[in-house]
């Protein structure tokens, strides 16, 4: 596999990726800006509003007779926050042109096709079609309502929301739904003309085609793009310590069967120099994978969960553990969780426990090269925290992790939040929060 | 010794062989790939609830397939394969769908060893009634978790309108009172129906040698009873449903629906492989991404792009389903039912056939990407009697005519159902 990186035109980086081994090849551009409730919505909206049409395709119909002509490509808007750096725009996934009938074209097609959607949307009098906007702003919008439907990504998110109510890393991906709302079309072709002369740019490919033919390519798509001064200020304010120097427990009632538990804890002073091997060995050792400390407690010993996991976001520096039980066992489930990361805070690691967490990471690491997908967001997210190492040296420095280095980090992290999505039971409800409220104390 | 065969159309080559035990296995190599996958599955899943055991009638609980699966695990001696193969850095898991139990793992090192052990935990059973019981309240959870899925509730309301007396219409994980009826007895019994090698499927992908993998499964697996087990299924025969709608409340942004048809599948082979094809063209030229239907009612608000359709197939049963999210589900329905007399009647746009069958060809090259979707495809066709890689070629034989006989004889609107998942207040408006 060979990487390498380059700059095409002020703040446009490509991130190259040779690889013969795939079928298929894949692109993707983002725009990257300052996650903030202002413009979140109206920077998410924007792929979903330039797929609609082109200038030279302006319709559903006639843009979607182009990806049916190159093979089936597929070019979808690929909206995501890293931290507080919200990335907007396509990922696009094409036929690798050797298979496919003498004389195709289709990785100059799809590229081409992906930059013409990005720069060359269907406008009236330099505006953004009415039309398109509205009906792209409803959809975005029910999209953003449409949390609620799966329970547990939903109380994770409000969990998180609720944690971070005083930072804007609180706002999802898409925005607020009220914000979404009142987007209309003016405000929006001006906003997507500021964004592309303003937004750094990362570019991704990985595929058979050469380093040199990749970046003609995209020199010459995107010689275009309005380029002006940069916002290359962007990144994530971490908080280290608790809002309030007791976790803070939210319940919220709903008509469900089962309860979802969401724990938050800020990860801490480690985040001063963080220690990124030893971060993702503790996830494994804490809830990350079947050998967890959280599988095998909270769901083999105790049997309360079918699932009971943890999560990190290394970037925003937030640990999450989630778990569905039954609301009778709120208090168990609870106390086990923080049991266990005791524990581990305590150094209590087996060599077992510690080898099969390293050996998890290790395996997680070198398969990324074996997705495209994997690799792009891997090296993409790479880009946004400024780092330089690849998977393999990832998996290099994850075996030399020590159970101290992972003590050290369950030593720094400091619950903030806890949060609750149960059955509705009536006027029980404040009862319940203040009880628990003491007795977490 | 492994038969060797190349399917020109993705590049690809396939090792086929029966081992000495009876088990079927299949090697895709996969030269420059770190990782290695491999899947064991047997023919089994949470329809086969009746079936014959040393000449005997067996009827066993809703859900046993799926609890067998969480228990296959469980080793002598306290030991545990998920531990095992997870201490060494495997990635592995596995499901039980309606007709197929599948054990599966990726690794990037070790990976006869991990084959070894995926190998002999599947074919050791090990069940107390201490253990049997301590996995029912995990189970319980996963009931509950399913049970707040809206798209799983649904999924099922429309079987049920679809089926009257297929075992599909149940859910394959049980409820909980039908799992409380679950025993290490029962257990055992359906470990020994459906376990034996015969009536399994070894798949593997990754850079590795086939001699290799038959060579594993001659040394891990004994020879075993050759015959396949006999499975007793109601079958539904009526076409014209007798319900036709099914309307759930639960919390959900706005109404999700799924809209369905049952078409009676072919026996086996590659018959029933083009038939697939058939059905799930047949619904992306109606309703797809690319169908005129589809952007008429995009453009109109009525769906968004969380709309999906296609065909779906267990042992015995087959539906069309088009499915997604609208503020008016009816007017989905209605213009769906339009779109099915106009092509009735007029047919398929010909160069819409001639572009989906551009897409087909990407298409096959991108499903062969995924490596556990793959085995897992590998495996289940062979259940099915044909080989899985032979489906591009298959695809690109279709006709527009097949297509437009399919919606002519399975889908005409006084067949199709509709279940409908909104949030309360939509009902009291």
């Amino acid at each position: 596999m060979e990487t390498k990186r380059v700059q095409l035109r002020p703040g446009v980086w490509l991130t190259y990726v040779m690889e013969e081994k795939f079928k298929t090849a894949c692109f993707s551009v983002s725009l990257l800006s300052q996650l903030c409730r202002d413009t979140a919505s109206m920077n998410a909206l924007i792929p979903y509003v330039l797929k609609r049409g082109t200038n030279q395709s302006p319709d559903l119909q006639a843009i979607q007779e182009r990806f049916d002509n190159l093979y089936g490509t597929s070019v979808d808007p690929l909206v995501f926050k890293s931290g507080e750096i919200q990335s907007s725009g396509f990922y696009a996934s094409f036929p690798e042109d050797d298979f496919l009938p003498e004389g195709s074209d289709v990785l100059r097609g799809a590229l081409s096709l992906t930059m013409e959607l990005l720069l060359s949307p269907a406008t009236r009098g330099g505006l953004l079609l009415p039309a398109y906007v509205e009906s792209e702003r409803e959809n975005l919008a029910d999209q953003i309502a449409a949390r609620v439907n799966n329970k547990r990504t939903y109380a994770v998110f409000r969990c998180m929301e609720e944690m971070c109510r005083f930072e804007d890393y609180a706002i999802g991906r898409y925005g607020d739904e009220e914000s979404c709302r009142s987007i209309g079309y003016r405000k929006l072709s001006r906003h997507y003309k500021e964004l592309l002369q303003h937004a750094p740019v990362e570019m991704f490919y990985c595929g058979r085609a050469p380093f040199r033919k990749i970046t003609e390519i995209l020199s010459d798509l995107t010689a275009t793009l309005p380029r002006g001064e940069l916002d290359d200020e962007i990144g994530t304010d971490i908080r280290m310590n608790s809002v309030e120097e007791e976790p803070r427990i939210t319940e919220e009632h709903m008509d469900v069967a089962q309860t979802n538990l969401v724990i938050g804890w800020r990860l801490g002073e480690c985040m001063e120099e963080p220690d990124i091997p030893a971060l993702y060995v503790f996830n494994a050792v804490f809830g990350g994978s079947p050998n967890s400390r959280l599988f095998l407690h909270v769901r083999e010993k105790l049997h309360l969960c079918y699932y009971a996991s943890s999560v990190l976001d290394q970037v925003k520096g937030l640990l999450l553990v989630s778990a569905g039980i039954q609301r009778e066992n709120y208090e168990l489930a609870r106390d086990e969780i923080f049991s266990q990361l005791r524990l581990i805070a305590e150094g209590q690691i087996s060599d077992v426990e510690l080898g099969a967490a390293i050996a998890a990471i290790v395996s997680d690491m070198r398969s990324v090269p074996d997705s495209q997908a994997s690799l792009q967001s891997f090296c993409t997210a790479q880009v946004l925290r400024g780092l330089e190492f690849g998977p393999e040296e990832l998996a290099e420095l994850a075996q030399e992790v020590t159970a101290e280095r992972v003590a050290r980090i369950a030593q720094s992290v400091v619950c903030d939040q806890i949060y609750l999505l149960s059955p509705e039971e009536g006027d029980e409800e404040e009862e319940i929060q203040e009880e628990e409220a003491e007795e977490t104390t | 010794m492994m038969q060797r065969r190349e399917y020109p159309m993705t590049g690809d080559v396939l090792y086929s062989g029966t081992a000495a035990c009876g088990l079927r296995v299949r090697v895709l190599p996969k030269k420059g790939f770190t990782g290695s996958y491999a899947v064991f599955a047997t023919d089994y899943g949470g329809t086969y609830r009746r079936f014959v055991l040393d000449g005997q009638e067996m009827d066993t609980p809703a859900g046993v397939a799926h609890y067998l699966e969480h228990k296959m695990f469980d080793l002598p001696d306290g030991e545990n394969a998920l531990t095992i193969l997870s201490s060494r850095g495997a990635d592995v898991n596995a499901f039980t769908s309606t007709d197929i139990t599948a054990y599966h793992f990726q690794c990037t090192e070790g990976f006869e060893e991990n084959l070894r052990t995926l190998l002999h935990f599947v074919s050791t059973p090990y069940f107390t009634e201490e253990t049997v019981e301590k996995e029912r309240g995990i189970i319980e959870q996963e009931i509950h978790m399913g049970e707040d899925s809206p798209g799983n509730a649904n999924y099922y309301s429309l079987l049920g309108l679809l089926y009257q007396k297929h075992p599909i219409r149940e859910k394959v994980i049980g409820s909980v009172e039908s799992i409380s009826r679950i025993t290490a007895e029962t257990l055992y019994q359906c470990h020994r129906a459906f376990y034996r090698p015969s009536n399994m499927v070894l798949a593997v992908a990754g850079d590795v040698d086939p001699e290799d993998v038959l060579r594993i499964v001659d040394e891990e697996l004994a020879p075993a009873d050759p015959e396949r087990p006999q499975v007793l299924m109601e079958s539904d025969e009526d076409l014209v449903p007798a319900e036709t709608r099914s309307v759930l409340q639960m919390p959900v942004s706005q109404p999700l629906f799924l809209i369905g048809a049952k078409i009676l599948p072919e026996k086996e082979g590659p018959a029933l492989c083009r038939q697939d094809l058939v059905a799930s063209l047949a619904a992306v030229m109606l309703a797809g991404q690319s169908s005129p239907l589809y952007h008429r009612l995009y453009e109109q608000g009525l769906l968004n792009r969380r709309f999906d359709c296609g065909a779906d197939r267990s042992r015995g049963v087959a539906y069309e389903i088009f499915g997604g999210e609208s503020r008016d589900p009816e007017a989905v329905f209605q213009a769906l039912c339009e779109e099915i007399r106009r092509v009735s009647e007029h047919g398929f746009d010909p160069a819409l056939f001639e572009r989906m069958k551009r897409v087909a060809i990407g298409g096959n090259l991108r499903v062969m990407e995924d490596f556990e979707d793959v085995c897992v495809s590998l495996a289940s066709a062979e259940f099915d009697g044909y080989c899985y890689l032979d489906m591009p070629a298959i695809s690109m034989e279709l006709t527009l005519a097949e297509c437009e006989d399919f919606v002519r004889t399975w889908l005409q609107p006084e067949r199709l159902v509709m279940s409908i998942v909104q949030p309360p207040e939509a009902s009291q408006a």
